[in-house]
């Protein structure tokens, strides 16, 4: 093969089929889009039921980590993440995926080593740098109001 | 030896075979040539690692009772497949109490396993092998890549790993398809780091194969009724086609793919089409074999292809060497 390595990797590039990027952003948009307006209809809904409105943001989150874990459960969700993308996984939604889907996998390993220890390997590095990022922010804070 | 081409003297026989597979696989194409098919993946396992290996077990048996064989008519066993260690074949083939080789040549492992099956078999240190590769598309992912109801998408790039197993037993006479020239592939690394296009990974492995048979062999394409890469999709298969211009691969209709021809690309949502070790194994026992018994087709090559990374290599960012063993198959 009369090519250089650098060479051959644009060509496999060039050569390659692209993602269909504006359709997919399209479906992201909608799609992500439509969870949250599901999201804001339960806001909405939990208020109406006389819900203290910090109770009912908390309510609302743990409503779509619930509907997320069971359509990973039953096996929709992955169907819809594939067409969503950013869509599903920028919300909750994707994050619950995450580590639901991690759990039913592990499972055959057992609780501890299995369940325990690999649900967070996808969800993991979020928790850490969002706990990570949170902590600067908040010495930051901290010395700017002093 | 002919510079890498190795032809064998008494042209051991590939005298049964059988191939099983998925839900996926059975929906394919090939779906009605298979020996069995089990919709729900599982083959009675509960484990996607253990209905791995279950597979195999049920490909040997079934190559087996073709012939009316039992294990102990075997001499040796050449067996893998993609998972750590290669746990699908040496579980699934435990209870045949056959001597035992275990091979990783990553997707190319049923045709280096035929090749040094062969090898074997002409030098007459066997009488009787077996040849067994396997690969599972949810056992696959949990290796390679996310978990199975992870809602990530895939890039058209990618390829479907087939839930498949093919297992054949050789000859070293007996009647069957023969096995006249094998040549094991070299390992070429061309840069390519993404996991997501393991068919442009293995494509210059396949080329510099392809390149090196005719260039020392007295045989031409045209002589060849099917040349068969074993998984690189229709990205590598681009890429041959492009590449072996000079061999006239652009124009001729007898260069494919068992990755594009395991799966329907439009209907199966499958990408860039079929991977591991069980697309080449499979369609080489559930569609190949039976064509050149029947007939149909005289002169075959079939190149086994394999992507030679790991998921740490990949996230260490290793490049992705590929490697491509030839066999060249003959109607008796």
């Amino acid at each position: 093969m009369n090519m250089s390595n650098e060479q051959y990797k644009k060509y496999a590039k060039q050569k390659a089929e692209k993602s269909p990027l504006l359709k997919d952003c399209i479906k992201a948009f909608l799609i992500g889009g439509l969870i949250c307006l599901i999201a804001q209809g339960f806001f909405v809904l939990y208020q109406t039921l006389n819900i203290k409105e910090e109770d009912a943001r908390l309510l609302t989150s743990c409503t779509i980590i619930f509907i997320t874990a069971w359509l990973t459960g039953i096996g929709i969700f992955d169907k819809i993440g594939k067409h969503a993308g950013a869509g599903t996984i920028v919300p909750i939604t994707g994050f619950a995926n995450s580590v639901v889907s991690e759990a039913i996998d592990a499972k055959a390993e057992g609780w501890v080593l299995g369940i325990g220890a690999q649900m967070f390997t996808i969800a993991g590095p979020v928790i850490l740098y969002g706990t990570a990022s949170g902590m600067l922010y908040g010495i930051i804070y901290f010395f700017m109001t002093m | 030896m002919q510079k890498g081409i190795i032809k064998l003297k008494n042209s051991p026989s590939i005298v049964s075979f059988a191939a099983i597979g998925g839900l996926k696989e059975g929906e394919g194409p090939l779906g009605p040539q298979f020996d069995s098919i089990d919709q729900s993946n599982r083959f009675g396992e509960n484990t996607w690692e253990k209905s791995e290996a279950q597979m195999q077990k049920i490909a040997l048996s079934t190559a087996l009772s073709k012939k009316e064989y039992a294990a102990h008519d075997i001499d040796a066993l050449f067996a893998g497949d993609l998972m750590n260690q290669c746990t699908s074949s040496a579980y699934g083939l435990l209870s045949f109490d056959v001597p035992f080789f275990g091979l990783y040549g990553a997707c190319s492992t049923a045709i280096e396993g035929t090749i040094l099956a062969s090898l074997l078999l002409d030098t007459g240190h066997f009488s009787r092998t077996a040849v067994v590769s396997s690969s599972h598309y949810y056992a696959s992912e949990r290796q390679f890549r996310y978990p199975i109801e992870y809602g990530g998408q895939r890039a058209p790039t990618a390829q479907w790993t087939v839930t498949g197993s093919g297992a054949f037993i050789l000859e070293n006479s007996g009647r069957g398809v023969k096995v006249t020239e094998v040549m094991p592939g070299r390992s070429i690394d061309k840069g390519i780091t993404d996991i997501n296009n393991m068919g442009a990974a293995m494509a210059p492995a396949a080329i510099d194969t392809l390149t090196r048979y005719f260039a020392n062999s007295d045989k031409n394409p045209d002589d060849f009724d099917l040349i068969a890469t074993g998984d690189l999709g229709y990205e590598g298969y681009k890429i041959v086609k492009d590449f072996m211009r000079d061999y006239g691969f652009d124009s001729q209709t007898k260069y494919n793919d068992c990755g594009l021809m395991i799966f329907d690309r439009d209907t199966q949502d499958v990408h860039a089409g079929g991977s591991g070790c069980g697309c080449s194994a499979t369609v080489l026992a559930a569609h190949i074999l039976p064509e050149i018994q029947r007939g149909n087709l005289n002169h075959v090559l079939i190149l086994g292809t394999g992507a030679l990374m790991s998921p740490e290599s990949i996230l260490q960012g290793e490049s992705i060497p590929g490697i491509a063993h030839l066999i060249h198959l003959e109607r008796e």
